[in-house]
């Protein structure tokens, strides 16, 4: 579904993707760990198509289309979705409106038929039952005067309703206490499925223990270093970073 | 003596004769007006309240006075029709009465509503104060004109206590003419104290031209007086309308004001207000958005001058392409009007890296005990809410769009009307 290769990135004239590769089949779930500033959340920018990622080398294919050359909103519309780190407070644009124009706006693009308001409220209505997300949030302006919980779960709620193959959680759980992040590791393992996959993009191993990876990438000098199932995850916990080879070094010279 | 030849705007418009209105007073004064603005032409931007709004272009340029046609020229009613918006309607074409158009039958008790012209028929002498009050300034070009040539307006009273529910629509509309035509039109509108009434000044296109109109409106507001008004302005792109209303307002009178300008080439609108006495309070809010090469010019000057006045001010523009909006919001506290409480705020967005918007608050206090806030901001659209947006799937064009309409919503939000406000808000995302 997804074939990254040899991906090298550029921020502000800065390499930070030195030469990433990384396969991701439907139903899969990937971690992607590693220290800060290894190019984690770079990774995830690069794939939604943000301004101000320069691209230099490498390919990233989502179901035979080359995904960089598409901007933002056919990306969207492909099935990628961005779970912001940091989502975004936009005042004067009501939630329902903004969830209802998204979703026509992607469904157009792929030729299906819009949703009308009363077939959109009953989708809706729905995936509040999944996400435990109380009403009122969608009648405010897009996640403007949330909670730091509350705007992580609008992410979640948001993949829900926009049903992508491949949902990208950019450091979901930075930011929200134990309660908080069960409840959005609860609305993502609600939303995994045989042809749904998911990158999840965290700095720490304790989100792991909500949504479990079939697969664990550490990510460090803009390149993954080191794969493995979830136990990797538990070894990073245990000895932290440090032992991670950089790129460059020779194999196992800092284990 | 030598006297520099006139532009050809000031020449094609002292081409034609006076009309005589038969009423000894008022064509002194016309003829007086008319000998003011041939003399000092028209200004330029070394006068300050014409600094960012020059009038070179217009300049020269040749106008025919009025449109002797407009009684028989085709009007779709459609052009003009509102959501909401069903009351008394009185209809100018190319500055021209058209009572056809209009919807005068039949008027809500306490209801004065008619033509200037048919008024000045009936008995001159009530508006002799009000028509002859002018004290042109520096740059007043515009004024003197309109007091020269207007031959007709607006002439509405609600009596004291009436509360006239439906709103009044004003409609100009500008229709095609074989040239360019100038019209001018001279309003004045009376809320006797205690007296009600929702308002809606409609500006209106029947067809693309060039033509330039020209308004002048006395509003006076009475003790205790509720106005609510909408200005609607969406003229022909090509056509140029410049404005000056007065805004007089009594003890504990309330004016509500709700501007859009999305019409024109050349748009200005001067409003002057006066809070003059105790408790009144005055309330506007504008949107303005120049595109093309459209330039909007909004004046905004509020006097307090008694104790315990309120005036909110809550502006924004927008400017794409190669528009140019200038905003000038000045707030003056007399000496004297303790306990006033005046904000003012424009907000200004540009969306093209051609697009220019010049605005200047002014704050001048000359009382103790004031509560007074005022501010003024340019920026871009935001580019990491545009990001959001696309990322859920709403193309770049939808995306910028919906985020402009949102950085306007604030000026329409208390807008009392729902269908009329519906209709406006949609206008905005358009």
């Amino acid at each position: 579904m997804l074939k990254i290769e040899n991906l090298h990135a550029r921020v502000e004239g800065k390499e930070i993707l030195k030469g990433l590769s990384l396969t991701v089949n439907p139903g899969e779930v990937h971690a992607i760990m590693g220290p800060n500033g290894a190019g984690k959340s770079t990774l995830g920018n690069v794939l939604s198509g943000r301004d101000g990622y320069e691209v230099t080398a490498g390919s990233v294919s989502f179901d035979g289309v080359d995904l960089l050359q598409l901007p933002p909103e056919a990306r969207a519309a492909a099935g990628v979705f961005l779970a912001f780190q940091y989502p975004v407070e936009i005042p004067g644009v009501n939630n329902t409106y903004f969830l209802r124009t998204a979703l026509n706006a992607q469904r157009k693009a792929r030729g299906e038929k819009e949703l009308d308001s009363m077939q959109f409220l009953k989708l809706v209505r729905e995936k509040l039952k999944v996400m435990q997300i109380s009403d009122e949030l969608l009648h405010r302006a897009v996640n403007e005067g949330f909670s730091g919980g509350e705007k992580k779960r609008n992410e979640i709620f948001q993949m829900a309703v926009l049903e992508p193959k491949l949902a990208i959680l950019d450091e979901t759980d930075s930011g929200l206490d134990i309660d908080a992040l069960k409840q959005v590791a609860q609305g993502v393992n609600a939303q995994r499925s045989p042809e749904r996959a998911f990158l999840v993009i965290t700095h720490y191993q304790r989100l792991l223990d909500y949504i479990e990876p079939d697969f664990v990438h550490v990510l460090a000098g803009g390149r993954i270093v080191e794969s493995g199932d979830k136990t990797l995850a538990l070894k990073l916990e245990e000895h932290g970073y440090a032992w991670v080879r950089e790129p460059g070094e020779p194999a196992g010279a800092a284990a | 003596m030598n006297q520099p030849a006139p532009v050809p705007f000031v020449a094609s418009l002292l081409d034609a004769p006076l009309t005589a209105s038969g009423i000894a007073w008022l064509d002194a004064l016309r003829r007086e007006h008319l000998a003011a603005f041939a003399a000092a032409g028209l200004p330029d931007t070394r006068t300050e309240a014409w600094k960012y709004t020059a009038l070179r272009a217009l300049g020269q340029r040749r106008y025919a006075n009025g449109d002797a046609q407009a009684a028989t020229r085709a009007i779709d009613p459609a052009v003009f029709a509102l959501p909401g918006v069903d009351g008394p309607r009185l209809v100018f074409v190319n500055g021209v009465f058209r009572a056809d158009l209009s919807a005068l039958d039949e008027l809500p008790a306490g209801l004065v509503l008619q033509p200037l012209s048919q008024a000045l028929r009936q008995d001159a002498e009530p508006l002799r104060f009000v028509l002859s009050r002018h004290q042109p300034e520096q740059g007043d070009a515009f004024v003197r004109l309109n007091a020269a040539l207007a031959g007709d307006g607006v002439v509405l009273k609600v009596v004291a206590g009436a509360k006239i529910a439906a709103p009044v629509h004003l409609v100009f509309l500008g229709a095609p003419a074989e040239g360019e035509l100038a019209w001018h039109l001279r309003h004045v509108v009376e809320l006797g104290e205690g007296a009600e009434l929702a308002l809606v000044e409609h500006h209106a296109a029947g067809g693309e031209q060039q033509h330039l109109g020209t308004t002048v409106g006395d509003i006076t507001l009475r003790d205790g007086a509720v106005l609510r008004q909408v200005l609607f302005q969406q003229a022909a792109t090509g056509s140029s309308l410049i404005r000056r209303s007065r805004l007089q307002l009594g003890a504990r009178a309330q004016a509500m004001l709700h501007v859009l300008e999305l019409g024109g080439a050349l748009v200005r609108h001067e409003l002057r207000a006066e809070l003059a006495g105790d408790g009144a309070r005055l309330d506007t809010r504008g949107v303005f958005m120049p595109h093309g090469r459209q330039h909007i010019d909004t004046q905004l000057a509020i006097r307090h001058q008694a104790l315990d006045t309120a005036s909110e001010s809550v502006w924004r523009g927008v400017a794409d392409q190669r528009g140019r909006g200038v905003f000038r919001g000045a707030i003056l506290v007399a000496p004297g009007a303790d306990g006033s409480d005046a904000s003012l705020s424009n907000k200004n967005l540009l969306l093209s890296g051609q697009a220019e918007i010049d605005t200047k608050p002014e704050l001048e206090i000359y009382a103790d005990e004031v509560k007074a806030a005022h501010g003024a901001t340019v920026g871009q659209l935001d580019e990491r809410s545009l990001f959001y947006l696309r990322s859920r799937g709403i193309p770049q064009d939808e995306a910028r769009t919906l985020l402009t309409a949102a950085f306007c919503r604030a000026v329409l939000d208390d807008l009392p009307n729902a269908a009329l406000r519906e209709h406006l808000a949609a206008l905005l995302v358009a």
